[in-house]
């Protein structure tokens, strides 16, 4: 809970800086970055800010061509630990994918065919 | 590249992998699941037998098969996908009346995949056809090219999908030997239900291995192809056809 504070805290201070000022931070409403699950992540915060669609690129190709089903990239291990408490899903308002690809206004087709929500156990469930 | 020089090659593969085994391994090894960090290899070739004579009235591969993969219907059975069905055959002279199941019959020379236009519709390596939905822009000529009818287009959003099975509006899909559950070392959902609550006339496994029932019952058994005049090596058999 901690790390998930401090993150907020980290990217609500980036916001900030990379607005030089307030305006913006009203209009747009950031994003709710929520860790609901875990220590760390895959890969360091910042290489999976800039690459994680690389990641999943990669390894939607090796498990759909060859068979790779290595769960560390893959898109069900995101959802597992970043679906929401609350919904069970990675979109809707607070949605872990949802929102920060709507602040930065990048849209993302995957959940069009992948289902959202997390599997391994009913939504909510601490884990 | 002509299917003899195809399969030369492919013996050429097999045998430098079987010399490359280390003393104490053997190719029976490689029939067992896959570790997930393993591709699928062209030694293994996945494929059913269908024995009609068993097949009974029912529908548990059918119903099992839409539940396994999340195939859910509108109501509407002819935009609805389909990934098996039950065929039913009569002789119009003396009345004699079969049932079969008939889905994608993984092909070893797939139509599907010579007609797509992007590279979507692919044979695995082990012999599983599959469609890459990520390439897929539903042109639907694999639908059109598959002598089986095996291929359905998804025409309306979908929700609720497996998280295995990812499917989507606007493309193309069709029966996939449930890969997620082979991919795992498990059966098929549809022969898992047939000889759990149908007439036990399934029978899945690697075509190349010696060692396995389907192997071992092709080899010893009549069996065919449907539409065999076609030379596309249907990696799903039928008995009593």
């Amino acid at each position: 809970m901690r790390i998930a504070a401090a993150i907020v805290a980290a990217v609500l201070a980036l916001a900030g800086f990379a607005d030089a000022g307030e305006q913006r931070v009203s209009r747009v409403a950031l994003p709710a970055v929520k860790i609901e699950k875990g220590e760390a992540c895959v890969a360091p915060t910042a290489q999976m800010r800039r690459d994680h669609m690389k990641m999943l690129l990669h390894q939607r190709d090796g498990t759909l061509r060859q068979g790779l089903r290595e769960p560390r990239f893959s898109l069900k291990n995101c959802i597992d630990c970043h679906a929401s408490r609350e919904t069970g899903s990675v979109l809707g308002k607070d949605g872990f994918c949802s929102s920060c690809h709507a602040y930065a206004a990048v849209s993302m087709d995957c959940f069009e065919c992948h289902t959202a929500l997390r599997q391994s156990r009913a939504a909510g469930a601490p884990r | 590249m002509s299917p003899e020089r195809r399969q030369f090659l492919g013996w050429g593969a097999a045998a430098a992998a079987g010399a490359a085994l280390a003393p104490g391994f053997s190719l029976i090894e490689l029939a067992r699941a896959r570790s997930p960090q393993e591709a699928a290899s062209a030694l293994q070739r996945w494929g059913l037998l269908i024995d009609i004579t068993k097949c009974a009235d029912c529908d548990a591969c059918v119903t099992a098969c839409h539940e396994e993969n999340g195939v859910t219907g509108h109501g509407r059975p002819e935009t609805d996908a389909q990934w098996i069905r039950k065929v039913n055959l009569r002789d119009k002279r003396t009345g004699y009346a079969q049932t079969l199941p008939l889905m994608c019959q993984h092909c070893e020379h797939p139509p599907c995949v010579d007609v797509c236009p992007t590279g979507a519709s692919f044979k695995r390596d082990d012999g599983i056809v599959l469609v890459d939905k990520h390439t897929c822009i539903g042109c639907r000529y694999c639908v059109m090219a598959c002598p089986y009818g095996a291929r359905s287009f998804v025409h309306e959003t979908v929700s609720g999908q497996k998280a295995d099975v990812p499917r989507g509006k606007g493309t193309v899909e069709s029966c996939t030997l449930c890969v997620h559950r082979v991919d795992r070392g498990e059966t098929p959902a549809c022969v898992e239900a047939c000889n759990r609550d149908g007439g036990k006339a399934m029978v899945f496994g690697d075509l190349n291995d010696a060692s396995a029932e389907i192997h071992r019952r092709l080899r010893g058994e009549p069996s065919s192809q449907i539409r065999a005049d076609l030379a596309l090596n249907t990696g799903v058999r039928y008995q009593g056809l």
